[in-house]
């Protein structure tokens, strides 16, 4: 049921008539762009307001561990293509930068939203979707994050009987497990590199069994379901065997299966993938990431990765050596405080960079890079690595804090 | 065993590495081979046997179903046990700590039996994880500088009377009961809820264990530029929150 085709009752016009009041104050202070606040203030005015204005909304909602807000893009650009839409494009993804965004879309037909982990089941009951993308779940912000497993049996639990149609990677084990008690399951084989949180059979304990692409748990029978759409090298099949290829601006294996995913998606609303695939060439850089910046004159350009599955996935795609790399960690808040993941991440697939560290917790990197085996500078300042990097565009690998005070410095 | 070759056994990666163990053993292995020590390191799956003829062991954490599953397999399998009769050297995180131990409170809130490789009991605790780096003073009998830790874990454990604390925290939580004390160790078995990995912040311990197993009381230095510095931010953190 697209378009506006009820009113908003009054009380939720005053909400977000407020919520947009306060975004402007918070705008206005200079505290960002605001829509976190709005939502916020927009919530306490009416709490069902966020059901209130998907109502009016086909909504798609995307989650995962990584590359959720790519993908995000990626299927608000697709769908395009068959109607206007709405989307919290820059990754506010709780409950009020959500009610933020939908709120500024008064005219959309499609609600594409990015959701948060711990929120999705909550967000799935408020927002009635019609569509759910899970694209991967492993290890992330361990000094405060929920068990990985546990999350996923949050989202089994949350999605049970649930009428959206959930596109969901076959590759993962832990998707798989999460999506498992939806009725309607579309499976896309998207691939999943990083494969360490789920060597234990979600559904039983058994140890898994991972021959090739495949994997199942001997002891229970649960395995990898048979894929409809999959990823294969440049192209994306679809169920009818016709392999459609893909042209991104956006770097990456992990980029390709999150294309392969939002093709799946759009594909349901009747958007063909050669339209899909096309449109989402225009995706240049996503919240600064991917972004190549002049900085010094010097070729830098910006990847975040925030736990160790990015990182595996960064690392294939970056040029290889002798490209200089430098590489940011801090372990504020948003970070989370503990920097123990750095030894999940195989640091030695940088051998033959020159690699230049930085960040509040260079010092955690230097030990991890000396005991890896590898040579590396330890840099005070994001000038000092540029000017003793050699020639050649130059990676920068951070993860989330580090990489906003890289986009401060340079200007991005 | 022969001097010139060393068995580091990593036990069930697929269930105890959840807060970057694996940097125990690549720690060991890493100043092993600076001492031109001949290293070989076998991961050993939760659906394979645990080798006895190991020098070393490391034992890692993990959630909470995984912890049981390790258990469970660890108790049947035997294989843990025999070696640290063979007087193998056992080092353990986390919930790997707790395994070694009488007992300890699964997921399912049971009692569950551990190895009984160290004289502690585990329960869970009620208040807020314990979450924060750490610092502390390591036994005196161990010789040893001040241990610097990054804690994550809801556990308390109980020591009995023949294990020791493996250290007296200055900051920090530890073993959870209050009393100052933070991990536990007897001749050859050590537990601690210290990560980090504590390897990392922590060489000496590294050291240590390379020692034992090679029964020899001093190993040659190796360049601890990066680790020192490391530890003095740490500690000087942990002294000076932000
Ligand atoms: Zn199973």
């Amino acid at each position: 049921m697209a378009g506006n085709t009820e009113p908003l009752p009054s009380r939720a016009k005053l909400a977000v008539t407020a919520g947009k009041a306060a975004a402007a104050v918070s705008r206005a202070a200079g505290r960002g762009s605001g829509s976190v606040i709005g939502g916020k203030v927009a919530l306490r005015l009416d709490p069902d307001l966020l059901r209130r204005l998907a109502q009016h909304l086909d909504v798609i909602l995307v989650s995962a561990t990584n590359g959720k807000t790519t993908t995000t893009r990626l299927i608000a650009e697709a769908l395009r293509a068959a109607g206007p839409v709405v989307s919290n494009a820059l990754g506010a993804n709780m409950p009020a930068g959500i009610t933020s965004a939908l709120a500024g879309g008064s005219d959309a037909q499609f609600g594409v939203i990015e959701v948060d982990e711990k929120y999705l089941a909550g967000v799935a009951r408020d927002t009635t979707p019609k569509a759910i993308a899970l694209l991967n779940l492993s290890r992330d912000q361990l000094d405060r994050a929920a068990e990985t497993r546990m999350l996923a049996e949050k989202w089994r639990e949350g999605l049970a009987g649930t009428k959206a149609v959930v596109i969901a990677n076959a590759d993962d084990p832990l998707i798989v497990w999460a999506a498992s008690s939806s009725p309607n399951v579309v499976w896309v084989a998207a691939g999943q590199e990083w494969k360490d949180d789920a060597w234990s059979c979600p559904s039983c304990g058994g140890v898994m069994q991972r021959p090739g692409d495949d994997w199942f748990c001997a002891q229970c029978g649960f395995r990898r379901p048979a894929p409809s759409w999959a990823l294969r090298d440049d192209h994306v099949l679809d169920p009818h065997g016709s392999a459609w290829p893909i042209h991104l601006q956006l770097p990456g294996r992990a980029n390709k299966a999150n294309a392969a995913t939002s093709a799946a998606v759009a594909a349901t609303f009747g958007v063909p993938p050669g339209v899909a695939l096309q449109r989402m060439y225009q995706v240049q850089a996503v919240a600064g990431r991917y972004d190549v910046v002049s900085f010094q004159g010097r070729d830098l350009r910006l990847l975040l990765a925030k736990n160790p599955a990015g990182w595996l996935e960064t690392f294939s795609l970056i040029d290889p050596p002798p490209t200089p790399v430098i590489l940011s960690v801090n372990a504020r808040g948003a970070d989370g405080t503990d920097t123990s993941w750095l030894w999940d991440v195989d640091y030695t697939r940088l051998s033959g960079h020159p690699i230049f560290v930085l960040g509040d917790r260079k010092l955690d990197l230097a030990v991890r890079l000396e005991v890896a085996g590898l040579t590396f500078r330890v840099c005070e300042t994001l000038d000092e690595a540029v000017q003793y990097a050699p020639p050649g565009r130059i990676e920068v690998i951070a993860n989330y804090t580090a990489f906003q005070d890289l986009r401060r410095r340079v200007g991005n | 065993m022969s001097d010139s070759s060393l068995r580091l056994v990593w036990i069930y990666p697929d269930l105890l590495s959840t807060y970057g163990d694996q940097g125990n053993a690549l720690v060991v292995e890493r100043r092993a081979r600076q001492r031109r020590l001949n290293v070989s390191r076998v991961d050993v799956r939760s659906d394979q046997p645990v080798p006895t003829s190991g020098d070393i062991y490391l034992v890692g954490g993990g959630e909470d179903r995984p912890q049981r599953l390790a258990a469970e397999r660890l108790r049947r399998d035997g294989g843990l046990n025999r070696a640290v009769s063979n007087g193998a050297i056992v080092f353990s995180v986390c919930a790997g700590y707790q395994i070694l131990g009488h007992e300890f409170v699964n997921d399912l809130g049971e009692r569950e039996q551990g190895l009984g490789l160290l004289d502690v009991v585990s329960t869970r605790g009620e208040g807020e994880r314990c979450v924060g780096d750490v610092l502390g003073d390591i036994d005196p009998q161990l010789n040893l500088p001040p241990l610097t830790g990054f804690e994550n874990h809801q556990g308390i454990t109980h020591l009995g009377p023949s294990a020791r604390p493996l250290a007296r925290v200055r900051l920090g939580r530890g073993n959870g009961t209050g009393d100052g004390t933070e991990g536990a160790f007897n001749d050859t078995v050590f537990g601690t809820y210290m990560h980090g990995p504590v390897m990392a912040r922590n060489p000496h311990i590294a050291d240590l264990l390379l020692k034992l197993a090679l029964d020899v009381n001093a190993l040659p230095p190796v360049d601890d530029r990066w680790y020192d510095a490391l530890r003095n931010e740490r500690i000087n953190a942990a002294v000076q929150p932000a």
